[in-house]
């Protein structure tokens, strides 16, 4: 996020896309909740009626995978309303003008023919959001799973600098990261272009760098990405090293990701359950987690924050930095001696430039957000206050391109996929936590009710729904919250594996995944359970 | 400085300066005055309806409520006086008298054993004040999060004011009025029928123990202490501070931290209820390796680590250092991913490493 979870109760707009705030990070929600109290004004665009909508003063139900094109009508209207930050684009940005020409052919009826959101709806919205003093979007992964989610992204960035709502109090452009240390993972150099602290690996000067520190020759080259990986698996990729994923589950396209992982000659996977990833490997190695294990973690807002052994891990089960390290070891590498989880932490922050200014006892607290340059600074909550890290925000110009797949006769449906409050990703964790059962128990394709008469199923029966890569069999849910024509469901229960028919295509810049499109084929399920239900 | 002339109150004699917009009750607490209360949530707005927070600031011809009188410069405050500790014992006992008891277990909640202390600190008589006892309980409220014990309430609101204010669900609300006070849901049904949402937030603030967390209270028997670890919550990304209670090896329950700065005291359902995975029987004890049948057996570390590293090692010398691929995970900490991709960059000099970020 360029701006911290405080800021989230400062705007005076706030325009939330792509993120089903409410279920999946209700606390971050809560304080959108409170700058509504306080008189805040809340664009939803989303195609799904979801729990948000109950606060906003506009929802904006685009189809799934029309962002870019909703976004460019919104940047039209804010050009063509003369509601641009002239001083701002001036001081702080270039490609302006090519920006404000492009845009001009971008109409909201334009834009209205793609979303499907009424060309009136998408004027309103540009001139709230146009208008405010503060003006801030979040977004998550319904903006960046597309294949042109890089795109989605800028067209975000082109209207914040438009307006200017960046680098002040409660405005911004604030991603909601959705793993508890997805930020971490990347901060850290678990990438394949940068080293620790977004360090690119391209630079001679970072290769020297991080030779000199561990003592070795370091392609100039950058890494493959893990699609490119799984798709080279048992080719060019013959070993894989695995922590804490389910690969399996969370992973598009499950037939070609179960193949891919079948395919090496050998796998290593560290985990806390026998995943079914886990399941595949060659050897599996019993990692401590959450309550057990000391280390820190980056959240959302580049909140550095200590996690705190309160118990002994189960058995065996030891430390993830232990792990690998000890495996180094054993192969013969170089700078793995670390005793505890401090000696990893402090190596990191010496390597960094963005924890350049932390260790392990300063974090103690949780007080800083990075970057922390040098020791004595107080951290940045805020980014690009002063200005922009590389100069001047560069606008691009974005136009709309459809969705890896579309839906035709065949595969008539949109299919969405996300995450639900009560559950997480394949429930490893809430799955196995007494009591969530009693909130969610069963997966559950949501259909607008007209639908459900209108495709011949019933309320409570069970279909099948299949796409260009497979089909499952899943129970039906009517509600008004599905759009007509596009359908829901989440990936978390493994009886349902949604990602059999996910992973159409992939954003050619991020290789992300294009989770939230998927065209389906709905029919009656004849099976013994459909019956039971007719009963 | 000359600005602050007259922006200062007197505190029991002690003159001290005040921000414009403080209660009395704010600025008193700053200056470690400890006046009690029953009703109040820093996060929430003041409400006044205990009473027990009262000082007599003179010229007022009755005690004020502290937490909902703005300091005003020159006021002339008592904390703490005779009567007023008279009047708070008294209405201490009024309070506690209906409640069908005093003595709550810690792990019913983060606020719940504000009343029992402030029994003790007045040596309030519990049955002073003889009489019918009000609030229906809800036993029927299969729930597996929330107890919800009204036998136990005082009607300080406190629930449902967290609920409005602090969560935005509004999911329960004030039924009837005086005696009659009951909280309850809209047609006073279940929670999981309401538009609850299960963050626990009520059960933290809840200063009696009516609200109580069932999941932290079936290890209300096991006698060692309750320990509380401060660490942050494995879901996502918002990074909420909590407190992890344990007793002996056995993690019992989840508090938030009142002071965590993403969360500032808020949890959602799976932060506060989702942690006993840590206990799980399916938890991996020791390494497996896959033997001659194919089978994944449990193995020793020697043995796995041994190999592991061969298996690896062999995958290398055959066809070279960029036929290995590492993942590191988006949920294991800082320390984990640094590990992950020194072993490539350091151990192999590739960048062959990614997280899951991208699906």
């Amino acid at each position: 996020m360029s701006n911290p979870l405080r800021d989230m109760e400062k705007p005076d707009v706030i325009f939330c896309i792509g993120t089903n705030m409410t279920e999946c990070h209700p606390v971050a929600a809560t304080r959108l909740k409170k700058a509504i109290a306080n008189g805040a004004k809340m664009i939803v665009a989303d195609p799904r009626e979801i729990g948000l909508v109950e606060f906003a003063d506009m929802h904006l139900p685009l189809r799934v995978g029309s962002d870019a094109a909703l976004l460019l009508g919104m940047a039209h209207v804010i050009a063509r309303e003369g509601l641009i930050d002239e001083a701002f684009l001036a001081d702080r940005t270039t490609e302006a003008e090519a920006f404000l020409a492009h845009v001009k052919e971008f109409t909201p009826e334009w834009a209205s023919n793609i979303c499907d959101v009424p060309p009136e709806l998408i004027e309103q919205a540009a001139l709230l959001y146009g208008r405010a003093d503060r003006g801030a979007i979040y977004y998550t992964l319904g903006i960046t799973e597309h294949i042109c989610g890089v795109d989605n992204v800028q067209s975000l960035c082109n209207l914040a600098l438009m307006t200017g709502n960046i680098g002040r109090e409660g405005t911004g452009i604030n991603p909601m990261r959705g793993q508890n240390n997805i930020q971490g993972a990347g901060d850290v150099g678990a990438i394949p272009n940068n080293y620790p602290g977004f360090q690119p690996v391209t630079d001679p000067a970072n290769q020297a760098k991080f030779e000199e520190a561990w003592g070795r020759k370091i392609d100039i080259d950058k890494g493959i990405t893990k699609v490119r990986a799984l798709e080279l698996a048992g080719d060019k990729i013959r070993a894989m090293l695995i922590d804490g994923e389910n690969t399996l589950v969370t992973d598009p396209d499950r037939e070609h990701c179960e193949h891919a992982l079948k395919s090496l000659d050998f796998l290593v996977v560290c985990d806390l359950f026998m995943t079914e990833t886990a399941e595949l490997a060659d050897v599996v190695f019993p990692a401590s987690g959450f309550a057990e294990t000391d280390g820190t973690q980056t959240n959302t807002e580049r909140r550095v924050q200590r996690l705190r052994r309160a118990t002994p891990p189960p058995g065996e089960a030891k430390p993830d930095w232990w792990i690998v390290s000890r495996l180094a070891q054993r192969m013969g590498f170089q700078g793995f001696d670390y005793s505890e989880a401090k000696d990893v932490f402090n190596e990191l922050c010496s390597l960094s430039p963005t924890y350049a200014g932390l260790d392990w006892d300063r974090v103690e607290h949780g007080e800083y957000q990075w970057p922390v340059p040098e020791e004595g600074h107080p951290g940045t909550p805020r980014l690009h206050e002063d200005g922009f890290i590389n100069g001047r925000g560069i606008f691009k110009l974005i136009r709309y391109r459809d969705p890896a797949e579309t839906v035709d006769d065949e595969y008539p449906v949109w299919l969405t996929t996300g995450r639900r409050l009560e559950s997480y990703h394949s429930r490893t964790q809430t799955g196995r936590s007494e009591g969530i059962d009693y909130l969610l128990s069963e997966e559950v394709l949501e259909v607008h009710p007209e639908d459900v008469a209108a495709w011949g199923v019933k309320d409570g029966s069970w279909v099948e729904m299949a796409s260009r890569r497979g089909a499952v069999t899943i129970k039906v849910k009517a509600t008004a919250r599905s759009p007509r024509g596009t359908v829901f469901t989440s990936f978390s229960f493994n009886d349902v594996p949604v990602n059999v028919l996910t992973g159409g295509g992939y954003d050619p810049i991020t290789d992300t995944a294009e989770l939230k499109v998927c065209p389906v084929r709905i029919q009656p399920h004849s099976s013994a359970q459909n019956t039971e239900a007719a009963i | 400085m000359s600005d602050n002339t007259g922006r200062t109150i007197f505190l029991d004699g002690e003159e001290v300066p005040f921000d414009g917009g403080e209660t009395i009750f704010q600025v008193a607490e700053r200056h470690h005055k400890d006046i009690p209360t029953l009703c109040y949530d820093d996060r929430l707005e003041a409400f006044g309806g205990c009473r027990l927070c009262v000082v007599e600031v003179e010229g007022a011809r009755t005690p004020v409520a502290s937490c909902t009188t703005m300091a005003e410069a020159g006021m002339r405050i008592r904390t703490k006086s005779g009567s007023l500790e008279m009047h708070r014992r008294v209405l201490l006992e009024m309070v506690v008298s209906e409640n069908r008891e005093v003595d709550v277990d810690e792990l019913s909640g983060y606020a719940s054993q504000e009343m029992k202390t402030l029994v003790d600190r007045y040596s309030a008589r519990t049955g002073r004040f003889a009489g019918d006892k009000s609030g229906v309980s809800r036993p029927d409220d299969p729930n597996p999060f929330i107890l919800r014990d009204y036998e136990n309430c005082i009607s300080c609101y406190r629930c449902v004011r967290v609920c409005a204010e602090q969560e935005g669900d509004y999911a329960i609300s004030i039924m009837n009025r005086g005696f009659e006070t009951q909280i309850t849901t809209e047609f006073g049904g279940l929670l999981k029928d309401s538009s609850c949402t299960f963050c626990g937030q009520c059960i933290q603030t809840c200063p009696t123990g009516a609200l109580g967390d069932l999941k932290a209270l079936r290890h209300v028997e096991v006698e060692e202490p309750i320990e509380k670890t401060r660490s942050v919550c494995t879901y996502c990304g918002v990074g909420c501070a909590l407190d992890i209670m344990t007793k002996g090896e056995q993690v019992v329950g989840i508090q938030p931290a009142m002071d965590g700065p993403a969360n500032e005291g808020a949890l959602c359902v799976k932060g506060q209820f989702a942690f006993d995975f840590v206990h799980h029987p399916d938890r991996l004890k020791t390494p497996f390796i896959r033997d001659d049948h194919g089978q994944l057996v449990p193995a020793t570390w020697d043995e796995a680590l041994d190999k592991a590293a061969a298996g690896l090692l062999e995958a290398v010398n055959e066809h070279g250092r960029h036929s290995l691929y590492a993942i590191a995970s988006g949920r294991a900490p800082n320390e984990a991913g640094f590990t992950m991709q020194k072993f490539v960059r350091a151990g192999l000099g590739t960048s062959y490493i990614d997280n899951c970020s991208r699906a």
